[in-house]
């Protein structure tokens, strides 16, 4: 006979209520798509002594326009006007996980294999976090990400949003590397824009955290338009940037190769 | 806790003491084993109910938080003696093997056909990319939605 502990359970209405049972007790964990933590229930018996639902904290959805709303699931960011994120969530997981999976579940569990964590790092996007007794405090996304699953939040802290530079590119594509089309966890996942100020190249999966790629950037932007040749040394130089490891879903050799081989896709994709 | 929710059209009230799934209240607690217990992390689909006109894996909704929800199982869809279009037409086309993705198949094939009546073949397999038939019996089942969407209605 086993015994059965009770678990508080409090099913947030707005952000005030979630933010004060947070700092009541900084233990209790969010959960929002359920997407990670309830994988973590069901697989690893994780029985969590206290739970925030955000299902119903409309503030986390409806944001002004220069801001993703950390509760806007994959199926919405699908279609959203941000083409890469878009391409990015479009990858998530299958019809299913997109329904209830979001953005900002993405970013606080902040795996490597995060679809959403590239364009998040090539935007130079900051993520906004928010506690009872502080207020907001914005985090650029490079602070924010410091290690496989671990961020510079506060235990008494929820994500809000992602705010979006003004001078976000409209140039963007992403693509990723899994075993198969649907339901695949990223190999490698890569995000490029293309701006005034040229070329930005994000990774996913290569690196504990998101990562960008500043010297393949520097080569790219030394030209007015790419030769065969720089695209070629593109590609060379992120293989070489990356920091991946071997594990159950892929090697390093391969992830350095794919790496580069979708930098360089994705940059043409992104030329004129 | 006690939660409410509207399970198949009914007003349940519920006795929830842990995290444990909605998967796990639908089949333990509440005696509905149509929806089928697979991988218990998202991949496979079989679990897969409509939650507030969304279709979900159940092992990934808490229980504790579909109070007020509406959810929609596969005994919701379909009896013995009135099937489901859905359920018809994957008789029809011998789209059912060993059965276990079956459930998962319905609910979300027949989310699709009420959101878009007449799909071409990409978004049905599309739509059907989240469950996984384990006898690999993709061909009948894409047959049996073809016809479904042809029909519409």
């Amino acid at each position: 006979m086993t015994t059965v502990s009770l678990m508080d359970f409090i099913a947030a209405r707005d952000l005030d209520e979630a933010l004060e049972a947070k700092a009541n007790d900084p233990s209790s964990e969010f959960l929002a798509g359920g997407t990670d933590l309830m994988v973590e229930v069901n697989l690893a018996h994780h029985r969590p002594p206290s739970v925030i639902s955000l299902r119903r904290v409309d503030e986390l959805r409806d944001m002004p326009s220069n801001r993703i709303g950390a509760g806007m699931t994959w199926a919405e960011l699908e279609r959203g006007s941000h083409v890469g994120l878009a391409q990015a969530a479009r990858t998530v997981g299958s019809p299913q996980i997109r329904a209830t999976g979001t953005i900002g579940g993405n970013i606080a569990t902040a795996s490597p294999a995060g679809d959403g964590l590239p364009w998040i790092a090539a935007a130079n996007a900051s993520i906004a976090v928010r506690s009872k007794p502080r207020g907001e405090r914005l985090i650029p996304w490079d602070d924010f990400f410091t290690g496989v699953k671990r961020t510079a939040l506060e235990p008494d802290e929820i994500v809000t949003s992602v705010v979006v530079p003004d001078d976000i590119p409209s140039a963007q594509a992403f693509a990723k590397v899994g075993a198969r089309n649907a339901m695949v966890i990223s190999t490698v996942s890569c995000l490029v824009m293309r701006g005034d100020d040229g070329f930005r190249i994000a990774l996913g999966s290569v690196a504990p955290t998101p990562i960008r790629m500043p010297r393949a950037e520097q080569l790219l932007n030394a030209e007015r338009s790419p030769s065969e040749e720089s695209l070629r040394e593109v590609a060379r130089i992120v293989s070489e940037d990356v920091s991946p490891i071997t594990d159950h879903r892929s090697t390093e050799a391969y992830r350095r190769h794919a790496a580069g081989v979708l930098a360089m896709r994705l940059v043409e994709r992104c030329l004129p | 806790m006690k939660i409410r929710f509207n399970l198949n059209g009914d007003e349940r009230d519920v006795e929830i003491v842990g995290p444990e799934s909605l998967l796990s209240l639908l089949r333990r607690d509440l005696d509905l084993p149509g929806t089928k217990d697979a991988c218990e992390q998202g991949e496979c689909g079989s679990c897969t109910v409509q939650l507030d006109g969304d279709v979900v894996c159940s092992c990934l909704v808490m229980a504790a938080d579909a109070q007020g929800s509406t959810v929609i199982t596969i005994e919701g869809l379909g009896t013995e003696d009135d099937l489901h279009p859905v359920q018809q037409a994957m008789l029809d086309k011998g789209a059912v093997q060993c059965g276990f993705c079956t459930p998962g198949i319905v609910v979300a094939g027949a989310n699709l056909l009420e959101e878009n009546p007449h799909p071409n073949e990409l978004e049905i397999r599309e739509a059907l990319s989240g469950n996984i038939c384990r006898c690999t019996g993709y061909g009948a089942i894409l047959r049996a939605f073809t016809e479904l969407a042809e029909q519409g209605e």
